[in-house]
């Protein structure tokens, strides 16, 4: 369906020579690179490449140092992205901007640059809902939809505008498999409609399952480009790290060790207005075990991460034991300081505070198990010194640890919030999507470091909606449905599209056909 | 065209200018009101906020003004750190001198070196106790303390006019509302023969250093800047959003109530119904000019102190009305407030696009 580029056609965009300094860093130095109508084009790179403020610059977020952007062969200046969408830009952020208590409509039409008649709109609404045959109810309030439909709402946005170039930053990191394949449908369409696309992601099966060339960029340059359909992404993934991959190496742990963390028939309410039940949620996670939970968001996921962590502490002391202990009732630091250790999936907020610097973001959860507040007294030393180990042990890329937090690239500050806690050495750590927006290469290092805590004797639990992250690590797996969990199976006895179908069940959006994943991010694809 | 341009990050150098150009803009649109009602504005602005820094016998009024609004400011910046809006520190400031003053009627005919300290604790315990309802509506029924601390503000005015003229009139007064002047052993001493400066402005000196060790250097700082900066993130580092509401709101009522007894046992040296002078709301001006940081507010209190002691000195010199000092600290915080956007926007030329 994808026809090889014409090479004689104008590029839609091009850019020539672009740089993007931050103090200390050269986000982007003298990037060139063009995207021809109809072209789905990726950019790769590892975490802090500058991926995301090479698209933020094509959008008018952010303005080059130097370099120039050419549009269907004009120079041209962005200086916002009222001005990108004038030009006829579109981009879907990560993080959607939508108002949870409002209509889909309602939030439509807030993101307009003019005003547009409510009848009228619902007119255009509906009709590209239906020419993309996009599932989205335009009345739903947008708390009831799941992510995959609200990513839908942020595409019709662009759409209205007749995007002719439409940039995407992440955007399956979040998808189930299914929502994934039914977003390659739509972009596909809406590339063979004659709209470029730039895509960035770091799953490189979906590249290559999508994208017809690629530009990868590190440290701020470009590298290499290719033609991800004939490149294996293997060689793609050592393209971006310029090294070869490292293979996780399991130990030969049987996972029958002493029940660590025992959670029994936990029900806590959701946290008003739209948090999920949990409901009668048990499960064991022994010393040297990795148990998996697989869900699509939005089931129950940060309300049960909330609930082990103590944010919101249950009511029942033995609702939660940790090592026998009943800690139900306890609040964070002290389950804290018994070894319980937990990573929330927003890092921006919750699991770091955006403007501190990483010294005083390690203070945040470090202080309970190490000496850095020592009769609450700040021991400055201390604190510059676990924070400089953790930046150097996880290879965080940032100035160092009076950086703020917010100026860290995603996948970095990631980097940094799990080193914060593995370097704690916990007894239990729960964790939500760890390597979300990760590169392949930092996500490998950080699997393995999941991988070697357990071999030491701690028990993990991972919260994933990344399946294959999840046969790759677990040697258990439950699925959270609805504020439910199932029973735990061997992840052996599972195959892939059989939980794919269980977690895209909810939504009633079952699955068609094979998802089409790898057994692994690093792996080959399993379709052609 | 000139334009308004988001920066990508706060500026941190406008974060320090903003306070000194909002001072001097404050200085230039006070000139033009004044002179356009028909006063000598160049001398009114020159009298108000550079004759008292000019003339060193000023300094010791300059002092004795700026301590209780530096004590009372240390602690609402604390509160405003975290997110607790303490609008009613008048409040408390009153009703620390009252219990201040109670103390020093119950031991009018005694004598010793522990009365002084005794009356300290007093203020101290009465502001926090007028700060604790509003600390108590918060946390148990989501009441905003912004509207009960302000109101309790009122209460207590009342309640003062009742004591001065009611049960706590002085005996020997010639029935003026007012109490008992207090004896030497209520008062506090004096540090420079012949002046009013008293003990409170070294202490609001040690309690501003104090305040910037407590926030740079411990947790209990650090827990009051993450509640106020990401609540989820404070949770889930295990700090008690609860715990910082009462304890910035006990600390700010605290110190609001030790200026008061301050002021009651220093400049007043008995309770009269002018006591109310607006320290407490003053005090709010000085915690934003010194940006919430303990070291800027011991300048913005001085600042502040300028603009009574300079408002008194233009009465004379220009025959500005009395309101006028009020109008100038308005138009300050006003124009803080509007320099702020200098933080997140700079000023740029529009380049069209193309
Ligand atoms: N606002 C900022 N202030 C300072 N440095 C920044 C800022 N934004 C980005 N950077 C730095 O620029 C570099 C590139 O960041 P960018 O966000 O573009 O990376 P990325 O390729 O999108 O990474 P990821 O895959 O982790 O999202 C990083 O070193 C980052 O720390
Ligand atoms: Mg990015």
């Amino acid at each position: 369906m994808t026809q090889p580029p014409d090479q004689t056609v104008r590029p839609r965009l091009a850019l020539s020579h672009i740089s993007k300094s931050f103090p200390g860093v050269k986000a982007n130095e003298d990037i060139s690179l063009s995207v021809r109508p109809g072209e789905i084009h990726a950019l790769l790179g590892e975490n802090g490449a500058g991926k995301s403020t090479l698209v933020k610059i094509i959008y008018g977020v952010q303005q080059a140092d130097e370099g120039s952007i050419a549009w269907n062969g004009e120079t041209v200046a962005i200086p916002s992205p009222k001005a990108a969408r004038r030009l006829g830009i579109g981009m879907v952020f990560q993080h959607f901007s939508l108002f949870d208590a409002m209509t889909v409509i309602e939030n439509i039409a807030l993101g307009l640059d003019e005003a547009v008649d409510r009848d009228e709109l619902k007119a255009r609404v509906a009709a590209i809902l239906d020419s993309y045959s996009l599932p989205l109810d335009p009345e739903r309030e947008v708390h009831t939809l799941s992510v995959g439909e609200r990513q839908r709402i942020e595409i019709v946005r662009c759409l209205l505008q007749k995007p002719k170039l439409l940039i995407m930053d992440e955007p399956t990191s979040v998808l189930t498999p299914q929502e994934v394949d039914k977003l390659f449908l739509t972009l596909r369409q809406i590339a063979s409609e004659g709209c470029a696309i730039l895509y960035i992601s770091h799953k490189l099966h979906e590249i290559k399952a999508l994208c017809e060339a690629a530009t990868i960029l590190r440290g701020g340059k470009v590298v290499a480009t290719c033609d991800p359909k004939i490149e294996t992404t293997k060689r793609m993934a050592e393209l971006m790290i310029g090294a070869e991959l490292r293979q996780i190496v399991h130990g030969d742990s049987s996972g029958a060790g002493a029940v660590r963390l025992s959670v029994s028939g936990l029900t806590l309410a959701g946290e008003p207005p739209f948090g999920t039940d949990l409901e009668g949620v048990s499960f064991e996670a022994r010393a040297g075990e990795i148990l998996g939970i697989a869900g699509v968001a939005g089931n129950g996921q940060s309300e049960l991460l909330t609930a082990l962590s103590g944010e919101r502490p249950a009511t029942k002391a033995d609702a939660i034991t940790l090592d026998g202990k009943p800690i139900g009732t306890m609040s964070a630091g002290p389950r804290r300081a018994l070894g319980l250790a937990c990573v929330p999936e927003e890092r921006n907020g919750h699991a770091a505070v955006p403007d501190f610097s990483l010294a005083d973001n390690s203070i945040l959860t470090a202080r309970h198990r190490l000496p850095l507040t020592p009769l609450g007294i700040i021991s400055t030393g201390d604190v510059k010194n676990f924070a400089d180990s953790v930046i150097k042990r996880f290879d965080v890329r940032t100035t160092g640890t009076a950086a703020l937090a917010r100026s860290l690239s995603g996948g970095n500050l990631q980097k940094f919030i799990m080193g914060r806690e593995i370097g704690q050495q916990p007894g239990v750590l729960v964790v939500c999507q760890p390597t979300w927006g990760v590169d392949a290469g930092a996500a490998a290092a950080i699997r393995q470091e999941l991988v070697d805590l357990a071999a030491k004797g701690s028990a993990v639990v991972v919260i994933s909606q990344d399946l294959d992250e999840l046969l790759e690590l677990a040697d258990r797996l439950c699925v959270i449905n609805e504020g439910r969990l199932s029973a735990p199976r061997a992840v052996a006895e599972l195959g892939i599209d059989e939980i794919g179908l269980m977690m895209g069940g909810v939504h009633g959006e079952s699955g068609h056909g094979a998802s089409g994943h790898g057994a692994s991010d690093l792996g080959e694809p399993a379709h052609a | 065209m000139l334009e308004w341009r988001r920066r990508r990050e706060p500026s941190p150098a406008m974060l320090y200018a903003s306070p000194l150009i909002a001072v001097v803009l404050t200085m230039l649109i006070g000139m033009i009101v004044f002179t356009a009602m028909g006063y000598d504005g160049f001398h009114a602005v020159r009298d108000i906020f550079l004759t008292p820094f000019l003339e060193p016998q000023r300094w010791a009024d300059l002092g004795v003004k700026a301590a209780p609004l530096v004590i009372i400011a240390l602690g609402l910046a604390i509160g405003f750190r975290a997110n607790v809006w303490n609008i009613g520190a008048e409040g408390q400031y009153i009703m620390g001198a009252i219990a201040g003053t109670g103390v020093a009627l119950a031991t009018y005919d005694m004598t010793g070196w522990w009365i002084l300290p005794a009356m300290a604790l007093a203020g101290i315990l009465g502001g926090m106790a007028w700060a604790a309802i509003p600390a108590f509506l918060r946390v148990k029924l989501q009441v905003s303390e912004i509207l009960t601390s302000l109101m309790l503000t009122y209460v207590a005015v009342q309640g003062l006019y009742y004591l001065v003229r009611g049960p706590w009139k002085d005996p020997d007064g010639f029935n003026f509302p007012q109490t008992r002047m207090f004896t030497t052993d209520q008062t506090l001493p004096v540090m420079m023969e012949g002046s009013l400066v008293h003990l409170g402005i070294p202490v609001a000196v040690i309690i501003a250093l104090v305040a910037w060790l407590l926030m740079e250097k411990t947790t209990a700082g650090y827990a009051v800047k993450v509640v106020g900066l990401a609540p989820a993130a404070a949770r889930h580092g295990g700090f008690s959003a609860d715990r910082v509401t009462w304890a910035t709101l006990l600390a700010s009522g605290g110190l609001a109530g030790l200026a008061g007894l301050f002021e009651a046992a220093g400049p007043f040296g008995q309770l009269t119904p002018q006591f109310p002078t607006g320290y407490g709301f003053t005090a709010i001006i000085v915690a934003f000019l010194g940006r919430l940081n303990p070291l800027g507010i011991v300048f913005g209190g001085i600042v502040l102190a300028a603009t009574y002691v300079g408002g008194e000195i233009a009465q004379t010199t220009v025959r500005l009305p009395q309101a006028a000092t009020g109008m100038f600290q308005a138009l300050l915080l006003f124009v803080l407030l509007a320099t702020d956007v200098l933080v997140r926007y700079r000023i740029g030329w529009k380049v069209r696009a193309a």
